[in-house]
């Protein structure tokens, strides 16, 4: 056994006693702990106060325009993968106060920002929201102007991330290179192990609250180096079956997505008959935007008291689905279904490579299960590449300058 | 974790307004009228600086933000003037305010004509209707420096009552600008020509290659006229446009402004024609 005194980079033992006593740490030191829960028949993030709330032995099946939890009495309790929610609906929640103005004796001033919430904990995080999370750093962080309300709540935010060991049939993390190992970001990152979990510390606020629950009682040991290989090898098997089922007929279909050229395949393809198609499917229902963990798209609302001397301004989550994102002098730019599904695929695929050099996507699979009628990125994307003009060839070299979504994902 | 930050803009929150008062309010065309704001605080009136085509957000309280462009010299320091369209929401609430009245403004944002690197050359300014609001600073500012070989406006409406700033005609000529109109729909008193602003195009080109084009107007009138004047010579790189879209944050936040890859409030609103020509040919984009 390895020294147990928590550093960045060790690795360590916790039973489920051990994990209980992390999430009663973080309460303790001022942090709301949220993770998943089995609630109205799906799996959402929610406050957590013990590991008994946790969804041990549920497991999620997911397709297109479908989600259904099942028990199954030998899955773990992280075997389920990503449900409706993400860490966006905790950094950019679907309403906030950005603002607010008071009135006093007929004039007008704003007033300083509410007082900031407690600190956050999110337990439970994959692969694919820790990417989703440093896309969202681009946005709101690191594009000149930064947003404060996002800036405070991201700077406090305590990570335990999770290496997944069951794909869904939705999920290509595989093909976006933002999982199913846990990229970089975590403070703890937990891989599930015969009775218990390894826990590897990824920052120093992380191996601090390792020591306090170490300090409180918990039975935190050392891995020895056969089962951090183990445990790291839990994703990287995973991966490995991902790859692999891309070439099979399984059903419900695996996803994958050949992200090759994948800017300049879109951005020539604007007038791809498939957009007509999609369109005639989809139902603008802006679904897939509310899941989606990296999008940012917003507007503001006034928002006055009864008096009418106090106004906030609030902004809400907004899609690029609603015919309201692009109006203008009473039209919408984008009146047709087509071109609002155009934008919002070339904008996650394309065009945020431009904005942001990334892409927008980290191949988590919500948009496709959470589409009520099922519509697929990675089918509608395969689609114009079987048939568009300027295809680059499944395997062929993408063209000079054109970052590889995959690579820059996380 | 560090979460790192950068640029000069970091630290300022982009939802910070400042509180200022409306000096005067001159009607213009029908509907569309210049307010002339001042910044009451006298640390950011003297802080404040735009480049002509930039815009402002104004905000009123309990009713909403517009993106207005910044009309007045670039190097005034008293006053800011915007000319507004009532056609919505705030704008209709501006229209019913008075002198003295509040308004909040935040800004400036987005990019400016490019009206600093214009020595030597002749300068073709085409608006289309409202569209002149956004170059009358970029106008008054090449008055100004006379570093340019010559300015051209060419201001087309669809009738003459939406001809805007035609008090200030006689000052412009007098100062060199040379200043062409153009109507689609003539009443009994109009004696100047009928059609597009692109007809005022032909006789404005004397060196095309040496010829800049700033044009704001609606989104098919920009694209005629840049193909007009790219198919008289004068070279793509040359030509600018200024753009329209729905705003709320104004710091490529929102979204809301997205043009293909661009955020219009950011990249934008004046964008080089070359950059955005494929993206205006398609519809819906």
């Amino acid at each position: 056994m390895s020294a147990s005194v928590p550093t960045v980079g060790s690795w360590h033992r916790l039973d489920r006693a051990g994990l209980q006593a992390v999430i009663d740490v973080l309460w303790l030191v001022g942090h709301r702990v949220v993770g998943p829960q089995v609630a109205d028949g799906a799996i959402v993030i929610r406050d957590l106060r013990g590991v008994a709330e946790l969804p041990t032995g549920w497991l999620d099946d997911q397709d297109g325009g479908s989600y259904r939890l099942r028990h199954d009495p030998v899955a773990g309790t992280f075997d389920h993968v990503v449900g409706p929610h993400s860490l966006k609906n905790f950094l950019f929640p679907a309403r906030e106060t950005i603002a607010s103005f008071v009135q006093l004796n007929g004039s007008w001033s704003q007033t300083p920002p509410p007082a900031q919430v407690p600190p956050l904990a999110v337990l439970g995080v994959r692969g694919c929201d820790l990417a989703a999370l440093a896309i969202q750093d681009r946005v709101f962080l690191g594009s000149g102007y930064v947003d404060e309300p996002y800036k405070s709540r991201r700077e406090k935010l305590f990570l335990v991330a999770v290496n997944c060991r069951r794909a869904a049939a939705t999920c290509f993390c595989h093909s976006m290179g933002s999982g199913p190992a846990a990229g970089p970001g975590f403070d703890l990152a937990l891989t599930e192990i015969e009775g218990g979990f390894a826990c590897e510390v990824g920052s120093e606020r992380g191996a601090a609250v390792l020591a306090e629950a170490v300090a409180a009682g918990a039975s935190i040991g050392g891995c020895s180096p056969e089962e951090v290989e183990a445990a790291r090898g839990v994703p990287q098997a995973l991966a490995a079956r991902m790859h692999a089922r891309q070439q099979g007929d399984g059903e419900p279909r695996p996803r994958s997505l050949d992200t090759h050229g994948i800017r300049d395949l879109l951005m020539t393809n604007l007038e791809h008959p498939r957009w007509d198609e999609v369109a005639a499917r989809c139902l603008s229902c802006t679904n897939c935007t509310l899941v989606c963990p990296t999008c940012f798209c917003s507007s503001v609302q006034e928002v006055a008291d009864l008096s009418g001397d106090h106004v906030d301004r609030e902004r809400q989550w907004a899609s690029c689905f609603s015919l309201d994102h692009a109006r203008m002098h009473g039209h919408s730019v984008r009146s047709s279904t087509a071109a609002r599904y155009r934008q919002w695929l070339t904008h996650k695929f394309a065009g945020w490579i431009d904005q942001f050099d990334t892409s927008g996507c980290t191949g988590c699979g919500r948009c496709i299960t959470w589409c009520p009628v099922g519509i697929d990125v990675t089918e509608e994307i395969a689609a114009i590449r079987a048939s568009g003009s300027g295809a680059a060839p499944p395997d062929g070299a993408a063209p000079a300058g054109a970052p590889e979504a995959g690579e820059t994902a996380s | 974790m560090s979460v790192s930050v950068s640029g000069a803009a970091a630290e300022k929150n982009p939802w910070r307004s400042h509180t200022a008062r409306i000096c005067t309010i001159t009607p213009e065309t029908p509907g569309v009228r210049t307010y002339e704001l001042e910044l009451e605080d006298p640390v950011e009136r003297d802080h404040y600086r735009f480049a002509a085509g930039q815009f402002n957000m104004l905000y009123l309280p309990g009713i909403g933000e517009a993106a207005i462009s910044v009309s007045s010299d670039p190097a005034g320091r008293d006053t800011l003037a915007h000319t507004v369209r009532a056609v919505g929401n705030v704008t209709d609430a501006l229209a019913r305010l008075g002198p003295g009245d509040q308004v909040f403004v935040r800004g400036p944002f987005g990019t400016p004509w490019p009206v600093a690197e214009m020595l030597g050359r002749d300068v073709v300014i085409v608006a289309g209707g409202l569209g002149l609001a956004s170059q009358r600073a970029a106008i008054l500012f090449l008055m100004a420096e006379r570093a340019c070989r010559s300015v051209t406006v060419l201001h087309g409406a669809k009738r003459p009552d939406g001809l805007l700033y035609g008090r200030e005609y006689d000052a412009w000529r007098a100062a060199g600008v040379a200043v062409h109109t153009i109507v689609n729909e003539a009443d009994a008193s109009w004696s100047g020509p009928v059609g597009l602003v692109t007809d005022l195009l032909t006789d404005s080109l004397r060196d095309p290659s040496a010829t800049t084009i700033l044009c704001c107007g609606p989104d098919p009138m920009m694209m005629g006229v840049a193909k007009a004047a790219i198919g008289r010579g004068v070279a793509t790189r040359d030509v600018f446009l200024s753009l329209e879209r729905n705003m709320a944050c104004a710091v490529a936040h929102c979204g809301l402004c997205q043009f293909g890859p661009l955020f219009v409030c950011r990249d934008g609103p004046v964008l080089p024609y070359e950059r955005i020509a494929e993206l205006l040919r398609i519809p819906q984009v």
